[in-house]
């Protein structure tokens, strides 16, 4: 059984010149212990349906699915109390826009101490301690220091790094990573990619990993799925992705690498033929 | 030879941070001795640790902060925020597209307002005339006339960012800084922003710094790359230089730790995993 497993899931929002279909009948599962990346255009609703499994979504989403279960356990009926103890600790999630989903009220000591204080009880000087320990483990130097800092005292990439640390605080069974090193030089994008998968690897979580960066899916992904406007466009392990992808969209995509440019300009999906058939 | 479009001395940022308002207190140096010149209609790319000090540079070069000391020139002109204050005229001339686009955007203030905004203020444009403009600033950083009447929330992590790029762009500035402007891109958008980038600087003689994280994208872009790490100035140079022949260590690491998408590497990393598992 896999540990998240999705069938058709469509998602839906109410906008001023009506009904928008975000993401429609994705179909999407994970097993512990594995890496699925989801990569594709900007805009196609990758986001959404990762906030769908969070039930992070405003009033104005719809959200309907035949099936919507993790660890057997259905999310999309299940009441609001018992939902807020599985998201946080078993399911948690590196958000894609990591200064914005910081409170700038608060220290980010605070912030990463309280999620231990609600979901595992730890007392003060536990909190304390595993919060020096999760940031030396997203390489953030002089730690002490830094709890007593504010997002606004923070780089792009410190913020998103302590994003992590907070995400990966309780030990999830399943960490939904939306872009988390797109702040990061590749020198500590390398640190955190394998601070992932070695937590994968120990503690047999299972990672979904969402991000435009080719190489990230090349160095950690077991499976991948494409998406273009709401749609699965394919869905291989990564050897086939990259050995032979199955759909045009994929291959257009792949070749829009810059290092692939021929001459001043670079490819867009534009130059493929006409819009890839939904 | 033309004056240069940007030229800094010896460019300091210090912050001064402290646990209470009173007692102790600590100094971080961002921003340690930065001289750089970019001539008109060139591109200089900032790469660097993150946590190195580029996004506050950045904001000094744009006018939005103080240095703590160095000079500051603007097409030959010297700038102080502080002593002299900044002309309207000045500021319209350099723009900044922040590494945090939610950030910068009013979320209270549709799209289409955001970007006919700043005809507004500096322009005695008809109202048709704005819109029109508007619309086909975004259709160029592709996205839809449905668009328009979006407020900030209701966008994708990309789509901000592309809006935070078409509002720079909106005021025709002589001097864009962009800090990490393509990070939430999928390659097929990413190649049509750094299209439309080219575009503009061939066509207007634009001048753009650059700081990003991902090196084939400055690879494409750059003239001169600059490499920062711990707030210091490490590497600066011709583009082919600084890529074919690096000096300092950590560009050395930087380039080296690059994530690898060929099929070999997957072939291998996948071999090593099977063999961690049996
Ligand atoms: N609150 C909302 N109201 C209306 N439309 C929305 C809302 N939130 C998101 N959307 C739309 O839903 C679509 C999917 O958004 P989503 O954030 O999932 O994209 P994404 O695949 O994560 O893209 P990116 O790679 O740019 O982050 C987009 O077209 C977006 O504009
Ligand atoms: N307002 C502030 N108060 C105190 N310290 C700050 C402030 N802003 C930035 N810093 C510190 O200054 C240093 C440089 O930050 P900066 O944001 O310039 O880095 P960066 O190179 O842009 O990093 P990234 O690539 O992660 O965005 C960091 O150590 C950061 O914590
Ligand atoms: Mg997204
Ligand atoms: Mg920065």
């Amino acid at each position: 059984m896999p540990l998240l497993d999705i069938r058709n899931l469509t998602v839906s929002f109410d906008t001023s010149i009506g009904l928008f279909k975000a993401v429609e009948g994705i179909d999407l599962s994970v097993d512990a212990r594995e890496v699925l990346a989801i990569v594709g255009e900007s805009g196609s609703g990758k986001s959404v349906e990762m906030l769908a499994v969070m039930g992070l979504l405003p009033p104005s989403a719809t959200v309907t699915a035949d099936k919507l279960e993790f660890d057997g356990k259905d999310l999309l009926h299940m009441p609001p109390h018992e939902k807020r103890h599985i998201i946080g600790r078993d399911i948690a999630m590196i958000f894609q826009e990591p200064v914005a989903s910081l409170n700038p009220c608060f220290t980010i000591g605070f912030q990463i101490e309280e999620v231990l204080r609600f979901h595992l009880g730890m007392d003060r000087k536990q909190r304390r301690a595993r919060a020096i320990e999760l940031l030396h483990q997203v390489g953030i130097s002089d730690a002490e220091q830094r709890l007593h800092a504010f997002p606004h005292q923070m780089s792009g990439g410190q913020c998103q790094r302590v994003m992590i640390a907070m995400a990966i605080a309780c030990k999830p069974k399943l960490l939904i990573a939306d872009e988390p090193t797109t702040a990061l030089d590749v020198t500590i994008q390398k640190q955190i990619l394998d601070l992932l998968v070695g937590l994968q690897a120990q503690h047999g979580m299972a990672l979904i990993m969402i991000t435009h960066n080719i190489g990230v899916v090349a160095e950690t992904a077991d499976r991948v799925i494409v998406q273009y406007r709401g749609h699965k466009m394919e869905e291989s392990d990564v050897l086939t992705l990259f050995e032979a992808p199955t759909s045009p969209y994929t291959r257009a995509l792949l070749s829009a690498l810059p290092d692939n440019a021929t001459g001043d300009r670079l490819p867009t999906i534009g130059d493929f033929s006409a819009e890839p058939a939904i | 030879m033309s004056v240069p479009v940007l030229e800094t001395h010896h460019i300091v940022r210090d912050y001064h941070v402290g646990r209470t308002l009173f007692a102790g207190g600590q100094v971080i140096h961002a921003v340690k001795d930065a001289t750089l010149k970019v001539e008109k209609g060139k591109t200089l790319a900032i790469v660097g640790e993150s946590g190195s000090g580029k996004s506050t540079l950045a904001r000094i070069l744009t006018l939005i902060d103080p240095p703590t000391s160095g000079e500051l020139l603007i097409e030959g002109e010297r700038v102080d925020i502080i002593k002299t204050g900044v002309s309207k005229q000045m500021r319209r001339k350099v723009q900044m597209v922040f590494q945090n686009p939610y950030g910068s955007l009013n979320p209270r203030q549709k799209i289409g307002d955001v970007l006919a905004e700043p005809l507004v203020i500096n322009t005695d444009m008809p109202a048709s005339e704005r819109q029109d403009r508007a619309q086909q600033m975004l259709k160029k950083v592709g996205l839809a006339p449905e668009h328009f009447n979006r407020y900030p929330h209701m966008f994708s992590g990309g789509q901000r960012q592309r809006i935070a790029i078409a509002r720079a762009l909106m005021l025709n500035p002589s001097l864009l800084v962009l800090d990490e402007p393509v990070s939430a891109l999928d390659l097929s958008v990413q190649a049509q922003i750094l299209n439309l980038l080219a575009d503009l600087q061939d066509e207007f003689q634009l001048t753009y710094v650059f700081i990003s994280h991902d090196l084939s994208v400055v690879r494409y872009i750059a003239d001169d790359v600059m490499v920062m790490y711990l707030g210091e100035v490490v590497e600066q140079g011709s583009r082919e230089a600084v890529f074919a022949d690096p000096q300092h260590s950590y560009t050395k690491t930087l380039f080296a730790a690059t994530p690898r998408a060929d099929v070999a590497s997957i072939k291998a990393r996948l071999a090593r995993r099977a063999a961690e598992i049996a």
